[in-house]
């Protein structure tokens, strides 16, 4: 693929992308107070922060034959999301649950016990 | 760089207690990113690996980071440009899984109010991690438009540092990186777990979890997320019209 296909895929990506961040900026303006831009504002976040976990649990296959993510099903996926949550509500420290979590996937995933 | 950000910018600063030097407001902006650091160093590594593997060269994954700022959308982009997508196949698919942003926009709306020459970057730059981080902030810094720039940058200084170091990675060593795209989910659940502490009412929980699944029951993969998360709000909508018993004008 040329540099010049690639700079356009790059621009159009980059594009579509800030276009979802700008709009409300720009289109809603003058709706800041309107109370039901209040509520979404209150209720949305947590709930699409949820609904990217049931994504990512289901869904997060970017190349779904790709080497990246042989064995990335099942059983190895939920028991690290539970080392996650364990490790979260035991240390509260981010850190710690990202990394373990995402050391136990690996391990799991890597010594091929993809069941 | 560090003095030229902080100090002609003070005007209408109501907040004099906070007349941090430089140094002392970036290490305050970098000890509130580490969490999210921890999350954009590997999973930005990942994609750069990945974008080296389908023939990406190391400057275009640095250009998709420093440009393009979207993780998950940065992966699909690859997806895309190793299945041979067109352009307008990767508009539409791009503007659909980042379109949960456009609700982030809606709460910050008020808080980016008077943000200045600051406001186009703190948009640019509203990723789900540090859209967590800005609406976590105590009260009284929630103005602080300062920190808000200094939190984005920083994050994007991680996510592209990880697209860098994960790109080289992946031209020089055979290293298995095999499992490390679990970051993303791993960074999730705790954001979410982060979430229900604060807010502390199951109904977001509930809502997810209907339409999360009910989605994943009934939509194909790449329609699932946007299909979530556009019935989650017109379930949020509907609860606002009943809680207010006042169907007032259908204005949006």
């Amino acid at each position: 693929m040329s540099h010049a296909t690639l700079l356009i895929f790059i621009a159009v990506c980059a594009l579509a992308t800030f276009a979802t961040r700008v709009i409300p900026f720009v289109a809603l303006a003058r709706q800041a107070e309107h109370p039901l831009i209040l509520h979404l504002g209150r209720y949305l976040p947590p709930t699409v922060m949820m609904i990217l976990v049931i994504y990512a649990l289901r869904d997060f296959r970017p190349l779904a034959e790709g080497q990246l993510n042989a064995g990335a099903n099942g059983w190895p996926m939920i028991l690290a999301s539970l080392v996650v949550v364990v490790l979260h509500l035991w240390r509260r420290n981010a850190l710690v649950s990202i990394l373990g979590g995402t050391g136990a996937y690996m391990a799991m995933v890597q010594l091929g016990w993809a069941l | 760089m560090i003095g030229f950000m902080d100090i002609p910018h003070r005007r209408g600063d109501t907040q004099g207690v906070y007349l941090l030097s430089s140094s002392n407001a970036w290490r305050e902006a970098g000890t509130l990113t580490l969490p999210v650091m921890f999350g954009y160093l590997p999973l930005g590594a990942a994609f750069g690996i990945l974008a080296v593997e389908v023939g990406i060269p190391v400057w275009a994954a640095l250009l998709m980071s420093l440009l393009i700022y979207a993780g998950a959308g940065q992966f699909l982009a690859v997806a895309l440009l190793a299945a041979g997508a067109g352009l307008v196949e990767l508009a539409v698919a791009t503007l659909m899984l980042n379109s949960r942003h456009l609700f982030y926009g809606l709460s910050l709306l008020k808080r980016f109010q008077g943000a200045g020459w600051r406001k186009p970057y703190l948009i640019f730059s509203l990723t789900d991690e540090t859209y967590s981080l800005l609406t976590t902030l105590p009260p009284e810094r929630a103005r602080d438009h300062a920190l808000a720039l200094r939190i984005g940058l920083l994050n994007q200084g991680w996510w592209v540092l990880g697209s860098l170091v994960g790109a080289l990675i992946g031209t020089t060593l055979a290293f298995d990186s095999r499992g490390i795209e679990f970051a993303l989910t791993a960074l999730f659940i705790v954001l979410t777990l982060e979430q229900a502490r604060r807010l502390r009412q199951g109904l977001p929980f509930a809502i997810a979890l209907a339409t999360g699944l009910g989605a994943l029951l009934l939509l194909p993969d790449r329609h699932l997320l946007l299909g979530a998360i556009g019935a989650a709000s017109l379930v949020l909508l509907a609860h606002y019209r009943l809680h207010r018993h006042a169907p007032r004008e259908s204005q949006p």
